[in-house]
């Protein structure tokens, strides 16, 4: 389209536009600017910001969607958020009636069916949509659930400095190879010595105009740690248990691998035996059988002692298990295990899951009251939502001994009926 | 489709102004303007160019673009009442496209300028919107952005509840005021005057008795005015952002008391003026398929596109064949049809159009139904013509929101608001109506209360600061 038409600014009274007896109409392809008065980009920021905000407040509930634990990272989720809507008076559309439109002899009793998603509806007034639904992705989420977490208690070690492999153009120089050339840069340098000359304008550069951008090597000095993952695949796990200890440890890896270069990731199974799996093992729901946890406890210990000298890492070990243990004998091997693993490790997290709250007196958890050392984080979780503030729990970065009373387990959610 | 240049738009819009001139058609004078998609989403979200920055504007902007850029739906046409008035054409229609929307257009412009109940509206309202976006951001500068937003959306969570029609209620006053100047009005002499005299002449003269003063002393239908008058503990600039919020709402409330006829005036007078111009075969079929969709009817709503424009024909066909009760009992001569729409499109508001003009038989042909949800699912429930039209036009009571009044300004003496649902037959959404009663508060700044009726009988909602509670009456 030619683009003859003006871009003066003239509003209805202008001068300009007096005078318009007898005018019927005028066509233009753009009377004013009317870009001048855009807001809704702006606004749509905004928006976006509020959005965030109200997933942000909603997290518990949403980071533990079976949707978006299975997704990928850059694939966008639909959360849905209630908060968001500008609340009115409005009528309840879902106990009231309502006009519709046949395509011909509807009958009384004929099904009149939900919305159809191109309708292009506001929602909130049509039936079956209560709520806003925003679009994020996984990332997205990520990135919000890790904004306040780190790795608790981690200490600079006697370790190696760790050399990523990346480059950064940081610096700025007279001279330097032609395909990085700053541009910007050199005109500027020009401009500036013309204008010196007494001609303020770009023109004839000179070789003492350029400018290089030249790089350095990222060198990031980072202290290492270790994440043991110790999940229970033993039979007595149910469906809900698995769910949440892989949710749980979805997010972990997410998190670690989010916010640090240098941290190693072990992960052990175990139900009678514990090995050492990959991660993609470790993910896979169960195996089933009897269960002793002290076997995990000690593997960890063994590869602790093998490959991660304590002198020169932060260790990290977590444990998820439904607390069902093999025995008292056992629980109080494990109790041991635990004390001789919480002296060469930062903190020690046991995670134990119990769905609806009940769960028989004798599980791991009450073993563990006995454990006196405020580095030890147990958490009990019994609902879907809980798997938030666990994380939070564990990946806090200052642990004070006031925040975590040394043997009372941390209730979250569900009744407080068995521990004492 | 390639797009079609300035000179053949012209020459069509010339060519269209002279057929609905024809028609009788009398539209303001109108700028069209080519203008990208972004822009015209944006018009469409904010209800008119420049208006106030708020969140909820770049929602809406936000939907109506994504819809756009998936392809699902299109804005056409936007006309804005102003005189003269403002018709943005998106860049990238077709010819036959952009032919549709300029004669739909021209029967929007006519409708805003003949309609009654535009006859008070503000025609330069580009000017004070974008005077009154200015006046918000700088009390944005003054007292933070989100000090601002905080507030707004206070104000627009109730923006609905203003009074269109307020000199009924001036009339009302004044006749009050009048009764209290002139409480006993000497009446006409009688033969039985003395006996009557008895009762006073025993008495002494009762003093006028003062009414206990009540406050608001009429039910109060605009709570945005009443709120930036009365509310106790508000800033000027406060005050000043409802009476803006308000003075906007008053623009665009005719637009939504006339929704279903401005839409059924604009596409009756397009379609007839499409089939004056000379499209070819080509053209004629886009603009079947065009006017189609624009008339698909929803199985959830009225399509006040459709529904408006039969009417309007239906009229026209009853106007020009009277029935012969029809002659012989109002007198009606045949053919009056078209003098019979325009003075409808004067007269009437939805309301009135719907109550008047939907017969059972367009009921009956439009395949109108009443629906609600029975157990987990959408049901046809009623089919009677004359409970959907009772429907429709309870629907429409204050343009589809409950009808709220403030009831009392000092309840409890003690300066709370007491607001009162005005309830008939449709229920509120109590959820959402907690929530905005803390909005309420957020301007009232002291407790406030709705009546309402819930399950047959009356409840007060309550949000005293801390938390909402409820309570059966």
């Amino acid at each position: 389209m030619s683009s003859s038409g003006t871009l003066a600014h003239c509003w209805p009274d202008d001068a300009r536009c007096e005078g318009v007896d007898g005018m019927r109409w005028t066509l233009d392809l753009s009377r004013q600017d009317w870009s001048l008065h855009r807001k809704g980009p702006i606004d749509q920021a905004r928006h976006n910001e509020k959005v965030k905000e109200a997933i942000k407040s909603n997290l518990p509930g949403i980071i533990s969607e079976e949707a978006i634990i299975t997704a990928e990272g850059d694939r966008i989720v639909k959360v849905p958020i209630r908060s968001l809507d500008l609340p009115h008076f409005r009528y309840d559309f879902g106990r009231n009636k309502h006009i519709g439109q046949g395509e011909g002899g509807s009958q009384p009793g004929d099904k009149v069916g939900p919305a159809g998603a191109g309708e292009g509806k506001q929602a909130g007034n049509m039936p079956g949509i209560d709520y806003y639904e925003a679009e994020i992705t996984v990332d997205e989420i990520a990135a919000l659930i890790f904004e306040d977490l780190g790795l608790p208690n981690l200490q600079q070690k006697t370790a190696e400095t760790m050399e990523t492999d990346a480059y950064r153009f940081t610096e700025i120089a007279k001279k330097g190879i032609m395909s990085n050339l700053d541009k910007r840069r050199t005109v500027l340098e020009n401009i500036k010595r013309n204008a010196l000359a007494g001609r303020p304008r770009f023109g004839r550069i000179k070789e003492d105009d350029l400018r290089f951008k030249i790089w350095v090597p990222d060198v990031r000095r980072e202290t290492n740690a270790v994440v043991i993952a110790m999940r229970d695949v033993s039979g007595s796990m149910g469906e809900f248990e698995k769910y949440i200890s892989r949710s749980f440890y979805f997010w972990m890896v997410k998190f670690l691998r989010t916010k640090y270069n240098n941290v190693r990731i072990v992960f052990i199974t175990h139900h009678t035996e514990a090995k050492e799996v990959d991660e993609e093992t470790f993910f896979k729901l169960g195996e089933s059988g009897g269960t002793k946890v002290s076997s995990a406890y000690q593997l960890a210990l063994d590869i602790i002692k093998e490959r991660f000298d304590p002198n020169a890492w932060n260790i990290y070990p977590f444990h998820f298990s439904d607390g069902d243990n093999w025995g008292d004998v056992d629980n109080r091997r494990c109790v041991e295990l635990v004390n001789k693993l919480l002296e060469v490790s930062n903190v020690f997290g046991y995670g134990e899951i119990r769905e609806g709250g009940v769960r028989s007196s004798s599980t791991l958890m009450n073993a563990f009251q006995a454990i006196k050392n405020e580095r030890f984080i147990p958490v009990i979780i019994t609902d879907k939502k809980d798997v938030h503030p666990a994380l939070r729990k564990f990946f806090s970065p200052q642990i004070t001994p006031e925040a975590v009373p040394a043997t009372a387990a941390l209730r979250i959610g569900g009744r407080r009926d068995d521990v004492a | 489709m390639t797009s079609p240049d300035l000179a053949s738009i012209e020459k069509a819009i010339d060519q269209i102004f002279q057929i609905a001139e024809r028609f009788g058609l009398d539209p303001f004078p109108i700028y069209f303007e080519i203008v990208p998609p972004s822009i015209m989403y944006e018009f469409g979200a904010y209800g008119l160019p420049g208006r106030f920055s708020h969140w909820t504007h770049g929602r809406a902007y936000q939907q109506t673009k994504t819809l756009y850029d998936y392809g699902l739906s299109k804005i056409y046409e936007l006309v804005i009442n102003t005189d003269p008035c403002y018709a943005f054409l998106m860049e990238g229609n077709s010819m036959t496209q952009n032919k549709l929307v300029i004669a739909h257009v021209i029967g929007h412009s006519d409708f805003f300028k003949h309609n009654a109940y535009f006859r008070r509206t503000n025609r330069k309202m580009l000017d004070s919107v974008s005077l009154n976006a200015e006046r918000i951001r700088h009390y944005e500068f003054q007292h933070g952005r989100l000090e601002v937003e905080q507030f707004l959306d206070a104000v627009l969570s109730i923006q609905e509840h203003v009074d269109p029609q307020p000199e009924m209620r001036e009339k009302a006053r004044a006749l009050a005021e009048q009764e209290r100047r002139e409480p006993h009005r000497p009446s006409l002499p009688t033969p039985y005057d003395d006996l009557l005299d008895l009762d006073r002449r025993i008495e002494t003269p009762p003093e006028p008795a003062v009414p206990p003063r009540r406050f608001p002393e009429e039910p109060d239908k605009d709570l945005l005015q009443f709120i930036a008058e009365h509310a106790p503990d508000l800033a000027d600039w406060q005050r000043d952002i409802i009476q803006i919020v308000r003075s906007e709402m008053l623009y665009f409330v005719p637009q939504m008391q006339t929704k279903i006829m401005n839409e059924g005036w604009a596409a009756y007078w397009h379609v007839r003026i499409m089939r004056e111009l000379d499209l070819s075969d080509a053209e004629y079929l886009e603009f079947s398929h065009l006017h189609a969709n624009v008339l698909a009817p929803s199985r959830h709503s009225l399509n006040p596109y459709l529904v408006g424009m039969r009417i309007f024909e239906d009229i026209e066909r009853r106007w020009d064949n009277p029935t012969e009760e029809e002659r012989r009992e109002l007198g009606r001569t045949p053919g009056q049809g078209r003098a019979k729409i325009f003075e409808v499109r004067e007269m009437e508001n939805d309301v009135s159009f719907i109550r008047n003009y939907l017969t059972p038989a367009v009921i009956d042909d439009l395949d109108l139904y009443i629906y609600k949800l029975e157990g987990d699912e959408w049901k046809i429930v009623e089919k009677d013509g004359q409970k959907i039209r009772d429907m429709i036009v309870a629907g429409m009571t204050n343009f589809g929101f409950p009808y709220i009044v403030v009831e009392d300004g000092d309840y409890r003496r003690n300066r709370e608001l007491y607001l009162k649902h005005l309830y008939e037959d449709q229920e509120i959404d109590i959820d959402y109506a907690e929530k905005t009663l803390r909005y309420v508060y957020q301007l009232w700044r002291r407790p406030v209360h709705l009546e309402t009726v819930l399950n047959g009988k009356g409840v007060v909602l309550t949000f005293d600061g801390e938390k909402n509670t409820k309570r059966v009456l």
